[in-house]
């Protein structure tokens, strides 16, 4: 199948006070529709430098990406849920699911944004909410608004940076049963930065694990269990170690 | 709209305690001092409160003198909000500008107002124009400042967002940049309307004026006139107090949001 994105040599070097900074040393890798991805590494390795520069927030120095095109054969766009929801507090949890609807760039008509928003509010169990504040809201409720946002613009790819962290434990596996759903109804590919092990193999059809700065792919771990998956099953905790010591092999 | 909740008017109880108690100890000092030229009797300051109507030191009533002040001060005020907040947004978007602009405003900041009161006489004469220049002076820095401040406060997350979805730059602007910030140039309205109202007083009681509450406690204070004094001082007060539990009104209405996530 055509994957919906390449990475390409992807390289990045970062100018400090004390010199060049080699981020990124050259990665590529591919995502296939419908996949879900999950880039793992030592911290401060540029996972999310890495995803920056997908979502269009930072610029690589060198390499390429190549998107799909999305259904309209426009330009296809990612979306990006960020660690700490960056909803717009001013805005209902409405507003902030359409806010990039009805920009120039999208421009979707009024009637199209609100059966997206409805939809999407009913996906992410928000429908009651609609007219609420993002403080109104529960940590796990304002990251799920978040993702809903993400999927507003109906993306090729949703792109996460370590979406769950500040969640409390079950809050968190309610999310990611949330992400499994929406990929299954939506056919949606992830590309999730994760720093936890049970998180990516809970969720990844593969893991893409990163070496310390400058960054390469040092392993991929395809991950071949029937969802959904327990976390106590021997087949999961294998590669659930198998993943760690990943991780630390490329410190 | 309410404007003031249950538990507001239970802290106005609390509030008032303060208030009564002052005026006891000011009332039996009164009493044992026993002239008007050091401390004037509660009685004969809110004799002069109770008839706002009336000639006051057969010059202009007490209403008169106020809607004067009031006028001046929001005049002055509007015209410094409306230089002060779009200055403030271009300083606060761009550190080039800043960089051009950051000595002379930090320079001319801590200069009183009233210290202007010569030029202004010189540029615009005697009266209105010329407190209005002050009362602009003075009601300016604190709108910029917090424009500044509100625009560079806004979160880096959120102007990604914009930018995540292609946002043009006057839509993130529009839609990120001045609603974010809206809440500080809120709180600078609010601190830069208590400015104005000081400047206002002392504006009025140089010579030349004909009314206003500055000009009415300088003109009785000439005439020894302390219950005056006394009562133009508690009106100073009150539009004050209500000036600012309009602003925060204002800011629990809408930018409950600030500071919270």
């Amino acid at each position: 199948m055509e994957p919906v994105l390449c990475v390409r040599a992807i390289e990045k070097t970062f100018s400090g006070a004390d010199g060049a900074c080699p981020a990124l040393a050259g990665i590529s890798f591919d995502i296939a529709p419908r996949e879900i991805v999950c880039l793992m590494g030592p911290s401060g390795c540029g996972k999310s430098t890495l995803l920056r520069i997908i979502a269009g927030l930072d610029y690589a120095d060198r390499g390429s990406l190549h998107m799909a095109t999305d259904n309209n054969g426009g330009t296809a766009r990612t979306a990006m849920v960020f660690q700490e929801h960056a909803l717009f507090p001013w805005l209902s949890v409405y507003d902030n699911i359409v806010y990039g609807l009805r920009l120039s760039a999208q421009r979707v008509p009024e009637d199209e944004v609100a059966r997206r928003a409805e939809a999407l509010l009913a996906l992410t169990r928000l429908s009651g909410f609609s007219r609420s504040l993002p403080h109104q809201l529960s940590g796990g409720m304002k990251q799920r608004a978040a993702v809903a946002r993400a999927l507003a613009g109906e993306p090729p790819v949703v792109l996460m940076d370590e979406p769950f962290s500040a969640l409390d434990p079950f809050t968190r596996r309610e999310l990611e049963d949330e992400v499994l759903r929406i990929r299954s109804d939506l056919k949606t590919t992830f590309l999730i930065v994760s720093h936890n092990p049970e998180e990516a193999v809970y969720l990844a059809d593969r893991i893409i694990v990163l070496s310390p700065r400058p960054a390469r792919v040092a392993a991929e771990i395809p991950v071949r269990l029937p969802f959904p998956r327990n976390p106590a099953d021997p087949a999961f905790l294998k590669i659930r170690e198998e993943v760690t010591r990943a991780v630390l092999g490329a410190e | 709209m309410v404007l003031i909740s249950r538990p507001a008017l239970r802290d106005c109880g609390k509030g008032l305690f303060l208030i009564v108690l002052l005026l006891a100890v000011w009332e039996a000092a009164a009493l044992v001092i026993q002239n008007n030229y050091i401390l004037p009797q509660i009685g004969d300051i809110f004799a002069v409160l109770f008839q706002p109507a009336a000639p006051v030191l057969g010059g202009p009533s007490m209403i008169e003198n106020a809607t004067v002040s009031l006028r001046e001060v929001l005049t002055g005020f509007g015209c410094a909000a409306l230089l002060a907040i779009p200055l403030g947004l271009v300083i606060g978007s761009s550190r080039e500008v800043g960089t051009y602009l950051n000595p002379a405003i930090q320079i001319l900041r801590p200069v009183p107002p009233i210290a202007w009161m010569p030029f202004a006489i010189a540029w615009f004469g005697i009266g209105f124009h010329s407190i209005l220049f002050i009362i602009a002076m003075g009601a300016f820095f604190p709108i910029l400042i917090n424009t500044v401040d509100g625009v560079q406060g806004v979160r880096r997350s959120w102007v990604e967002v914009a930018g995540m979805f292609h946002a043009t730059t006057f839509e993130r602007f529009r839609t990120v940049i001045l609603p974010g910030a809206l809440p500080m140039i809120w709180t600078g309205l609010r601190v830069s309307f208590g400015v104005a109202w000081m400047c206002v007083v002392a504006a009025e009681m140089l010579p030349g004026t004909t009314a206003g509450l500055g000009f009415l406690i300088m003109y009785a204070y000439n005439l020894g006139q302390l219950q005056v004094i006394g009562a133009g001082m508690i009106v100073i007060g009150l539009i004050g107090l209500f000036a600012d539990t309009l602003f925060r009104a204002g800011q629990e209405r809408f930018f409950s949001w600030q500071g919270r996530d």
